[in-house]
């Protein structure tokens, strides 16, 4: 290995975090534009990193893993807005309907998260296309829990959550009984701004758990079957019952993630609100700089406060810059969309070169 | 009888025989239901020849080894471009028709290029990143929808005087100009859309005999072993791209026929989900990741639109309430899970 020159090490830095730069560079162009005051947009990222870190979380421990980004982190969203249903029918409030939720969730999220990896393991090298598919099916089945079953064979006496036909679960609940109730369990206030510490007080102890994950030997074993699937199976772990561990985790930890966003938001939009968790939850991990294959704790966090950032001045921006503020909504959707398509692009790019690389080499000289 | 039968399944796959089994029940139950079978039929005649060229656009990347065109939004935008030219530009009749062709097919083949150099980098991981490929560019145009200067009455927002609407109405421009070409129609309630079928029987001829060809044939070669194409001196990289601009093309051409028959040119978010069904019916009508064919498009399509059909009025009546959109969602990305799941059989 010969050393690197500052000069290259300078250019790799650049090299690698482009995408995080590009948007550090957008939003110092689109902060001034949008008008907003800076007081305004600390509230806004202080809330929204409570918001979302725990959803862009649960995408870890896949990567590691090797199973590229989860899409099929919906199906855990599902999961815990059953539980939040539930829990906002039998009217348990605060904390303790959070916990309760929760706790209805987990094994609906461990038996989705079973048959995600277990169906992920028949589609190996396909991974991400196939865990996304599965993301619309369940959505499906879903619906059809949440729309026919709810009332008719799972009781549900408040009135209020159920259509006027008699069952199904009506498009918004209101979860004011739960409302910041994590958020603000600790209530801390600094000047004017809003400090959701019980949130940040969750995260952190879910980081915590990330970095002790990865030195157990679990954790070791995901990251060789991450490194070559076919070495670690020689090597003697139990290749796809790890996998499906790894879903299994962040189905469940989606899951939780879905609740906390969702006691933030304060109402449940029954049939699209985990729609969109996904996607944003991905969006946000690949703008923070992670790859398909390597993310990391600080690229959860960078990535959370960019994309929001982007998401909060977007519209504004684009009303002053165009007269409408339609072309700055159409261009955050753009931006979660494109920056998806060329991360994964260059990902696989880079992967594809790497093989063409490891081929050559065996080449030997012309 | 039952080794046959055995085989049968075999064959066309437990979903296949389910769904197929699914429909026919639909159109049995219909009658009693009071749901009119004729009227019915001839609804999933016009969706079948709505559909059919969208679905046809799967082929050639299947064949190439490209996999499931979840990029086809790309190809629909082209045809957006094409049919909302052609209404700027007054033409009406068959001349606006062939207008929008005019327009979209060198759009789409250009677009398909880029699109195909771009897959050609993501060898192996062609469906997922075609998916944001359509995406982006779905969400892209939803700006340049507001922002180009068409000035058409008919078709940009009232009030602001600049942006187009979400839908156009294409009637008094070339609303059922295939469709009323030689149709049929029986009773009040059944029609056959004949110009439309010619049309779409027409298209898949030319594919079929496409795939014969020189070009044809390399571009299966591609796909059913790169490696042994590579070394029978096929250019891998250029096949592949040719499969991405049919595709493309197909997909514009397919948009342009759907519109005159469905009536209304959708812009905005409309082409963002238009992949999912097609790739469905493809899958349904029995190709896999890996191969296809004219049957299957034709199979295919015609199960998958019929449920779509059949599955509202006849369940609504059923059972009192509307489970389409559900039955909808289940139904064709099961198909699409199922086939990405199959083990990848080969053979010796």
């Amino acid at each position: 290995m010969k050393a690197y020159t500052t000069k290259e090490k300078i250019q790799h830095l650049l090299i690698s975090n482009a995408v995080p730069i590009i948007f550090i560079l957008m939003s110092a162009i689109a902060i001034p534009l949008s008008g907003f005051s800076p007081t305004y947009l600390v509230q806004e990222m202080l809330i929204r990193l409570a918001r979302n870190s725990f959803l862009v979380l649960s995408l870890i421990i896949p990567i590691l893993a090797g199973m590229g980004l989860n899409f099929g982190m919906v199906l855990g969203a599902m999961a815990g807005q059953v539980g939040l249903i539930l829990v906002s029918d039998w009217a348990v409030v605060g904390i303790r309907g959070l916990l309760l939720a929760a706790m209805i969730a987990t094994p609906i999220a461990i038996a989705l998260g079973y048959v995600c990896g277990a169906v992920l393991n028949r589609a190996k090298g396909r991974e991400m296309v196939t865990s996304y598919i599965l993301g619309f099916f369940v959505n499906g089945l879903y619906q059809l829990a949440v729309l026919y079953a709810f009332g008719k064979v799972i009781p549900i006496s408040n009135s209020e959550l159920v259509l006027s036909r008699g069952f199904g679960i009506r498009n918004a609940i209101n979860l004011a009984g739960m409302r910041h109730a994590l958020d603000y369990l600790v209530p801390l206030k600094i000047g004017n701004l809003n400090v959701p510490v019980g949130t940040y007080l969750t995260i952190g102890l879910f980081c915590l758990f990330i970095v002790w994950f990865r030195r157990t030997k679990l954790g070791q074993d995901m990251r060789a079957i991450g490194q070559d699937m076919h070495v670690a199976g020689a090597a003697g772990i139990p290749v796809e019952k790890t996998r499906i561990i790894a879903i299994i985790i962040s189905t469940v930890l989606a899951c939780y993630g879905q609740i906390i966003f969702l006691q933030n938001i304060g109402t449940l939009n029954t049939y699209n609100s985990h729609d969109q968790a996904g996607m944003f939850a991905i969006a946000a991990l690949l703008i923070g700089g992670a790859t398909v294959s390597k993310a990391t704790i600080p690229n959860v966090f960078l990535g959370v406060i960019l994309f929001h950032m982007m998401f909060v001045v977007s519209p504004m921006a684009g009303k002053q810059l165009m007269g409408q503020a339609q072309i700055g909504e159409y261009f955050r959707v753009f931006i979660s969309y494109g920056i998806i398509a060329i991360s994964l692009a260059l990902h696989a790019w880079k992967r594809q070169k790497d093989r063409e690389r490891a081929r050559r080499s065996l080449r030997g000289e012309a | 009888m039952n080794e046959k039968l055995k085989g049968f399944i075999e064959e066309a796959g437990w979903p296949r025989v389910i769904i197929g089994l699914f429909l026919l029940s639909l159109f049995v139950a219909a009658p009693f239901v009071q749901v009119r079978v004729d009227a019915s039929i001839s609804d999933t005649l016009v969706r079948f020849g709505m559909n059919g060229i969208l679905v046809l656009a799967m082929v050639p990347m299947i064949q190439s080894g490209c996999g499931l065109n979840f990029g086809l939004p790309l190809g629909i935008i082209a045809g957006l471009l094409g049919a909302v030219t052609s209404i700027q530009l007054a033409f009406t009749g068959m001349l606006g028709f062939l207008t929008a062709l005019a327009i979209a097919i060198p759009l789409a083949a250009l677009f398909g290029t880029a699109y195909g150099l771009l897959l050609n980098r993501v060898k192996g991981d062609e469906m997922m990143i075609a998916t944001y490929v359509g995406f982006s560019s779905v969400a892209f145009m939803c700006m340049m929808w507001l922002l180009l200067p068409y000035t058409s009455p008919t078709m940009i927002w009232g009030y602001g005087g600049s942006g187009l609407r979400t839908t156009i109405s294409v009637e008094g421009y070339w609303l059922h100009i295939l469709s009323d070409f030689l149709s049929v129609q029986v009773g009040e309630y059944f029609y056959i859309p004949t110009g439309m079928f010619i049309f779409f029987g027409f298209m898949c001829f030319l594919m079929w005999a496409f795939l014969h060809t020189k070009t044809g044939t390399a571009m299966t070669a591609v796909g059913s072993n790169p490696e042994f194409a590579r070394a029978s001196g096929i250019d891998v990289n250029r096949m592949r791209v040719v499969s991405v601009v049919l595709s493309t093309v197909l997909a514009s051409i397919g948009i342009i026929v759907y519109q005159q028959s469905f009536g209304f040119v959708q812009l905005y978010m409309g082409p963002f989900y238009m992949a999912f069904p097609a790739v469905a019916a493809i899958l349904l009508g029995g190709a896999s990741v890996h191969k296809a064919s004219m049957v299957n498009v034709v199979i295919g399509t015609f199960l998958f639109q019929g449920i779509l059909t059949m599955t509202p009025s006849v369940i609504n009546s059923l059972l009192q309430t509307d489970m389409s959109e559900v039955i909808r969602i289940v139904v064709s990305n099961g198909m699409i899970l199922y086939a990405l799941t199959r083990k990848v059989q080969v053979k010796r």
